[in-house]
């Protein structure tokens, strides 16, 4: 479990859900969790460095700005790491999972256009030979919002 | 009614978003002004950036913006991508219910494909521990009665990549080429 203190918890429960949009935001983040504003840089380029902070941006909805997927494989045990990585070689992927199942590669993809998502799809079932399941969202019924910590 | 007055400022607030997306992809610069940083690269104002930013914020164009944890590193190590056959009468109420569940962080209904695979509805369920994690299924089964359907947790066991959606190409303007 990484270690937090209340304030970076504080930190990260507040602003997981908004991004304060004015001209010094990590300043409006510090006072709001009592911190300094060179106190809550520093914290974000740490996280950065220790692998828990992705980056600070947007989650974009994928069915208003371009287009999105989830697939699967199932690949043969001996074959993941290769296939894993191949799959991982399309900027396009930006998740990618193995999971307990039969299908057992789980990946998320997204791209400006679903052209490039079905061209993407294709080649990666022509080139591994696998089975490939292609899962687009129909509905979202509740959204990722961040973890509570 | 789709005048052409209205198309054009359609396709003006979609290249818009897509400079800010693709100027955002790498994630807000960590430094005191992250915005003049972000307006230097697109060749806009500070001003300018933080008005259409909190445009695009307030839109359905993005779900969120804030900060995006790893929740690996984190210490959520266990998590479950349910996948459920609800009948389609069904499927929205039973969403509705799950979607308020501690742990559950995404909930999205998807086709099925027939026969390999039958499953309509997916949450994620997240947790520290994988018992966490089938307690609060268990409990959501029984709650919801939901005994009957079929339903398995696929747990994850490796990431292989997790990191920002690359969304957006580099739009056409920002290339000198901005005819369109």
């Amino acid at each position: 479990m990484y270690q937090l203190t209340d304030q970076e918890r504080q930190l990260l429960n507040i602003y997981q859900r908004k991004l304060p949009i004015e001209q010094r935001p990590y300043a409006a983040m510090a006072e709001a969790c009592g911190m300094s504003e060179q106190q809550v840089i520093d914290c974000l380029n740490k996280w950065k460095e220790d692998g828990i902070l992705s980056r600070i941006g947007a989650i974009v909805n994928h069915q208003r700005v371009g287009a999105s997927t989830l697939a699967a494989l199932a690949v043969p045990e001996e074959n993941m790491e290769v296939i894993a990585e191949q799959v991982n070689a399309y900027s396009e992927v930006n998740h990618n999972y193995q999971r307990e199942h039969f299908f057992n590669l789980w990946f998320v993809l997204a791209a400006p256009t679903q052209e490039r998502i079905d061209e993407v799809l294709a080649e990666l079932e022509e080139t591994t030979g696998l089975p490939l399941l292609n899962l687009p969202m129909l509905k979202a019924h509740h959204l990722d919002l961040g973890f509570p910590l | 009614m789709n005048s052409i007055a209205q198309r054009v400022a359609q396709q003006s607030q979609q290249q818009t978003t897509e400079l800010l997306l693709h100027a955002l992809q790498e994630g807000l610069p960590i430094v005191e002004r992250p915005y003049q940083a972000l307006a230097q690269q697109l060749g806009w104002s500070e001003d300018q950036v933080i008005s259409e930013l909190d445009a695009l914020a307030g839109s359905d164009r993005v779900r969120r913006m804030g900060i995006v944890v790893k929740h690996r590193p984190l210490g959520f190590k266990a998590n479950a991508m349910v996948v459920w056959d609800i009948p389609d009468d069904k499927v929205d109420a039973v969403a509705a219910l799950m979607s308020k569940y501690e742990g559950v962080t995404l909930c999205y209904e998807r086709p099925r494909r027939m026969p390999e695979w039958p499953y309509n509805l997916f949450c994620m369920i997240h947790g520290y521990q994988r018992d966490q994690v089938l307690d609060r299924l268990a409990q959501m089964v029984k709650d919801l009665e939901l005994g009957d359907i079929d339903h398995q947790p696929l747990f994850s066991t490796r990431c292989f990549k997790q990191c920002g959606g690359r969304y957006v190409n580099k739009p056409k303007s920002q290339l000198g080429a901005g005819h369109g």
